[in-house]
């Protein structure tokens, strides 16, 4: 046998939540594979009602290289924040 | 919710009861009435609950044996998951046995306390799988002939086999569906595997009839208990599609004779199963009033 299965990268929605989370990864020869070792390692608590599974090599990632270039400029940029608002007694959930 | 750990927080709050350790879970049956039905007899419905429960606690050990063997950890930990509901289903059934005989004892008597002969399993639980293709083979047959019966049985004139066997469904649906991807798999795959299927096959083939053959105990349980003959068809039916997909065809072997007229549902069983016994029997036998 020559290699290994390839990476995929698992998403399982929970029943009280609205988008699907990265719970973790797992080795698969094809997508139908993959889906059911997902069920089978990643849903064995009843956590999900919906799993999606891509193959890490088909996600464009941003570079831990870049992140600097990527993240930093919005460090300083506090006006982009809407802090500088009052928020009236009244308007719960802020 | 705290954001660290999302998996954490889709998982259903962890104070789910079913979640058992240790000896202080005695009865998987509590809260659930189990009184016999009217004109039912006890003995014979204890006799067919232990039937179908040995069926899953057997085939459950031997699928544990695979922790640490299996090829892939990710088939690792679907072959335990299969072994974890096949035990489950077998703590139901033997707890409705000791309801159903009088005898009022919990599901560790029957499991730890019997001997050989008391077991009534068909043999092809207890077989011992040499190779994953026999594994596979061994799974596909026996998921595919319970949930057969268990869909049939959802309509038991005892209301706690029916459901039981509706519990079993679903579960017995997805053992199935993974067996028969598997088969479809190694069949159609190389050389190798399409060759190790054939032989899986040609050796799980002759425990394959005494599946169907009708006890005296289903027999007189008529409207309780599910009557093996009828489900032949419909097993038939779905290995053929099954092998046909995995270019692969019924082998036609002989069935394995009993053993002076009895097999395995008389209590009669092969060499393997004293050994299977022994290592699942051993620790409770050692310290019997043991509990953790």
């Amino acid at each position: 046998m020559t290699g290994e299965w390839p990476l995929y990268e698992v998403f399982v929605r929970g029943k009280r939540g609205l988008n699907h989370v990265h719970v973790g990864s797992l080795r698969a020869a094809d997508d139908d594979m993959a889906l059911r070792n997902a069920r089978d390692l990643y849903t064995r608590r009843n956590e999900g009602v919906s799993i999606w599974v891509v193959q890490a090599a088909d996600i464009a990632a941003s570079s831990p290289d870049e992140k600097d270039p990527f993240f930093a400029p919005s460090g300083d940029k506090v006006y982009r924040h809407p802090t500088f608002y009052d928020i009236p007694e009244n308007v719960p959930h802020m | 919710m705290a954001f660290d750990n999302a998996y954490e927080a889709l998982a259903d709050a962890h104070d789910d009861a079913r979640w058992a350790f240790g000896t202080g879970f005695e009865d998987p049956l509590s809260g659930v009435d189990t009184t016999v039905p009217a004109g039912v007899d006890g003995d014979d419905l204890a006799q067919y609950c232990l039937m179908l429960g040995d069926d899953a606690l057997v085939l459950s050990h031997r699928l544990q044996q695979w922790c640490t063997r299996a090829p892939e950890l990710e088939d690792e930990v679907a072959i335990a998951n299969i072994g974890l509901d096949m035990l489950g289903q077998a703590r139901l059934l033997l707890a409705r046995a000791g309801k159903a005989d009088g005898t009022e004892r919990g599901e560790d008597h029957y499991a730890y306390f019997r001997g050989e002969h008391e077991f009534r399993n068909v043999r092809l639980a207890e077989r011992e799988q040499a190779d994953f293709a026999q594994l596979i083979a061994t799974v596909l047959v026996l998921t595919t002939w319970r949930l057969a019966v268990f869909q049939r049985l959802r309509e038991s004139a005892d209301p706690v086999l029916a459901a039981i066997a509706q519990k079993g469904v679903n579960e017995l649906t997805y053992h199935r569906d993974y067996a028969a991807q598997w088969v479809v798999r190694l069949g159609d795959g190389t050389e190798t595997s399409h060759a190790r299927t054939v032989a899986a096959l040609d050796d799980v083939w002759p425990l394959v009839a005494e599946l169907f053959e009708t006890h005296d105990v289903e027999r007189r349980l008529h409207g309780v208990a599910v009557d093996p003959a009828e489900v032949r068809d419909e097993f038939d039916d779905v290995l053929a599609q099954v092998l046909s997909a995995a270019t692969l065809e019924p082998p036609q072997v002989r069935a394995k004779a009993g053993v002076a007229g009895g097999k395995g549902r008389d209590g009669r069983h092969t060499e393997a199963m004293g050994y299977l016994l022994a290592e699942l029997q051993s620790v409770a036998r050692a310290h019997p009033e043991a509990t953790w």
